[in-house]
């Protein structure tokens, strides 16, 4: 792999080694330039996949070198639901690894559907909302979603099941390059339900390979999928599918245990590279040189470094003269109901999600009475320890009882998990603690969120729903969730949203801070509403256009687009 | 059954399967492995043991099949308490305290099960119980290596297939 100096100027530095940080790398490295990817975490088992641990125990007590995700212990952070509160110590984590989140997540890799880009225009802005339209539209960015399915590796129906589904599906230049996953007895379920109820269900649409491409080979169906690193490079995480490319070209390092802590800029307003600690030698404090820096750390963390990094000129955070940066987080929410069926399912076997139920993906304020929609899923994949530990439906949690349940559940259960719209709000951020520090010394991420009361609505429709489901399906037993109003997590999205007007927004349609003309942020803190909170095809097709974009410009040798 | 008749059973444990634990708690995993062999333990003492037994076999009790006590849980808290659960170690000696308090100092495995039952019920809200109660559970269902699940008995009772991949159809309903 190509190293180079810090005191060296390279053209780019991209922070953050994810869904984003990723495609930014590759096509970037690609189209010539010097690139240094700045990743906080270790290598994993990148280049030895294998390797990768599949022991439930082990994977929820990591060692340091085997964690795929950040670790709340060090990489504090805080929450409240409401700026009235006191924050308290939180729980949020996100990959943080050679990959990012991509390593591990489910890899649901659905488009957003044209109308999730101009909502604004389409239903009106709501009351006490940042509802608006993105400066981009579905017709813009399509090329890349296709680019991105395409070298990334999606599997998902086929041209005839898209073509039925109709409008519940984005419409596409090219199909999935990559035939579905299994429906596994969820999917079959969902199937059954849909029959009786008049509902569209396909199988679900994955960053995972279902058969030989680009080198790699197809899902064996392990089950220890979701939260765990894949052995057999089929999950097309950043690290298998396009930091590897990267690397080839002879153009990109990728410098691991580095925690860029700011982002330097000089007496002009221009960025002039990163500050990192190097976490391999004693934390030592290094900058490294660049021409332009690239920000794609997540949602989280995007608008976190973005607040550190303070300057005179940037008194409030850099990129910040609206002071938005931060505002508009959303983490996703949820609430959906289980239900217990005859015979064995065997969730735990294959990857998390069989099928999904597309009927409500659209707005139907008139009849639903509240604004949004979701994508509903069905999954029943619990880990032995992971099911022992939350025990059975309705029974004790120890005891004769207890173990009487929990075999005669086992492997019976089926939950409809949804991934709902949720509005953006501005009360909603992410910020500095004043009061409490990471393990590095610096503020922690303080996270303060509710989600719209007509967001509440929504849940309770998506849980009516799962229970109506689950009940013509067959369930013998079926149980509503509680609504989940999330404190944190994977998804977090609108932190840095683009726009063209640099007072209502952080990015330009190309990514470019509107204040710092060599400063790009790319990620999910860029989207302007949420989608259904399935976000990452949508990052990686955003990334493939700012990348596309950029290379141009540089090109040029003016990289202010 | 007093505690002098307790006879825990020789755990023969293989190093090279316990690869994780060895490679970072290498000489807790090494005086574990001695102690187990010899019918002791590396953590607890035999009637520290006793109690933690017993209470596991409340927690997850022999019934008309296997339970704590034959998936030898005690050995996977045992060698817990001294790799990656170490910093349960206060909650356990506390606890332990505790019992003994509340017996009167006598030794738990001792009571009769109807009073252990009780006993347990009247903590399951304590820190203590929830160690324990959580350590039987990952004992049962954790990989076979970590010391508990002894045979698989865990994985069997849930249906659990160890297997390293699968083909479709998985269960019942996606059968063609």
């Amino acid at each position: 792999m190509k190293k180079y100096s810090p005191s060296e100027e390279v053209d780019f530095v991209v922070i953050g080694s994810g869904a984003a940080g990723g495609v930014m790398a590759k096509q970037l490295s690609q189209a010539g330039f010097s690139v240094v990817v700045m990743e906080q975490g270790a290598w994993g088992a990148y280049g030895h996949e294998q390797d990768y641990n599949k022991d439930e125990l082990i994977n929820r007590f990591p060692s340091p070198e085997d964690r795929l995700l950040s670790d709340p212990k060090t990489q504090r952070n805080t929450f409240r639901r409401n700026a009235s509160e006191k924050a308290v110590t939180g729980s949020h984590d996100y990959g943080c690894v050679v990959g990012g989140g991509t390593v591990t997540y489910g890899a649901s890799s659905w488009r957003h559907l044209p109308y999730e880009f101009d909502e604004a225009s389409r239903f009106g802005t709501m009351q006490g909302t940042g509802v608006a339209d993105w400066p981009v539209s579905y017709e813009e960015i399509e090329p890349y979603y296709t680019q991105a399915e395409w070298e990334i590796g999606i599997s998902g129906p086929s041209h005839d099941v898209l073509t039925k589904a109709g409008s519940l599906i984005a419409p596409m230049s090219k199909p999935y390059p990559v035939k579905p996953q299994p429906l596994k007895s969820s999917g079959a379920l969902m199937m059954k339900a849909a029959e009786k109820l008049n509902l569209t269900v396909t199988s679900n649409v994955a960053a995972i390979i279902t058969e030989p491409y680009n080198g790699r080979s197809g899902c064996i169906n392990c089950g220890a999928c979701s939260g765990y690193g894949c052995q057999v490079k089929a999950r097309s995480s950043s690290a298998v599918a396009l930091l590897p490319v990267a690397v080839a070209t002879g153009n990109c390092e990728i410098r691991v245990h580095s925690y860029v802590r700011e982002i330097n800029v000089d007496a002009s307003g221009r960025a002039t590279g990163v500050t990192y600690f190097d976490k391999a030698n004693n934390n030592q404090e290094v900058f490294q040189k660049a021409k332009c820096v690239v920000l794609s750390a997540n949602g989280t963390e995007t608008p976190r470094l973005l607040l550190l990094s303070k300057s005179n000129r940037f008194q409030q955070g850099l990129a910040n003269s609206s002071g938005i940066v931060g505002k508009y987080l959303m983490t996703g929410n949820g609430g959906g109901a289980s239900g217990l069926f005859t015979d064995p399912l065997n969730e735990y076997k294959g990857c998390v999600t069989g099928a999904a139920v597309l009927s409500y993906v659209p707005n139907d304020v008139k009849n639903r009475g509240f604004y949004g929609g979701g994508r509903m899923t069905a999954r029943g994949q619990m880990s032995p320890i992971q099911y022992g530990l939350a025990g059975a439906h309705g029974a004790p949690s120890w005891g004769a009882g207890y173990k009487k349940a929990l075999i005669e559940q086992a492997n019976r259960r089926l939950t409809m998990v949804n991934f709902i719209s949720q509005l953006p709000v501005e009360t909603n951020t992410v910020d500095l603690d004043p009061d409490v520090k990471d393990a590095w010394g610096l503020p922690a991420m303080r996270i303060t969120t509710t989600s719209h009361e007509n967001d509440y609505k929504g849940m309770q429709f998506f849980i009516d729903r799962s229970v109506e489901i689950l009940k013509a399906a067959g369930a013998t037993q079926v149980w509503a969730d509680t609504i989940n109003d999330s404190k944190g997590g994977a998804h977090a999205r609108g932190t840095a949203r683009m726009g063209n007007d640099p007072k209502s927004s952080v990015v330009n349609k190309y990514h470019r801070a509107h204040d710092v003309p060599n400063l790009f942020v790319i990620d999910g803190s860029s989207f302007v509403t949420g989608g259904r909170n399935h976000p990452t095809m949508t990052i990686s097709a955003l990334a493939y256009r700012c990348a596309d974009h950029l290379v141009k410009a540089a090109k040029t040798g003016n990289v202010t687009i | 059954m007093s505690d002098s008749r307790r006879n825990f059973l020789l755990k023969s444990f293989s190093a090279s399967s316990a690869a994780w634990l060895a490679a970072n708690w290498p000489a807790q995993v090494a005086a574990a492995e001695k102690a187990q062999a010899m019918g002791a333990f590396t953590y607890f003492t035999k009637p520290q043991a006793a109690d933690i037994d017993a209470m596991a076999a409340q927690i997850y009790p022999t019934t008309d099949t296997p339970g704590a006590r034959e998936a030898q849980v005690i050995y996977f808290i045992d060698t817990a308490l001294v790799t990656f659960a170490q910093d349960k170690q206060d909650i356990y000696a506390k606890g332990l305290a505790d019992l003994s308090a509340q017996t009167g100092g006598k030794a738990f495995a001792a009571l009769p099960s109807d009073q252990q039952i009780a006993l347990l019920t009247s903590m399951e809200k304590t820190p203590f119980f929830r160690t324990v109660r959580d350590h039987t559970i990952m004992g049962m269902f954790a990989a076979p290596q970590h010391g508990g699940n002894y045979h698989k008995v865990g994985w069997q009772q849930i249906g659990f297939d160890d297997s390293l991949n699968f083909r479709a159809p998985f269960g019942a309903y996606d059968k063609a």
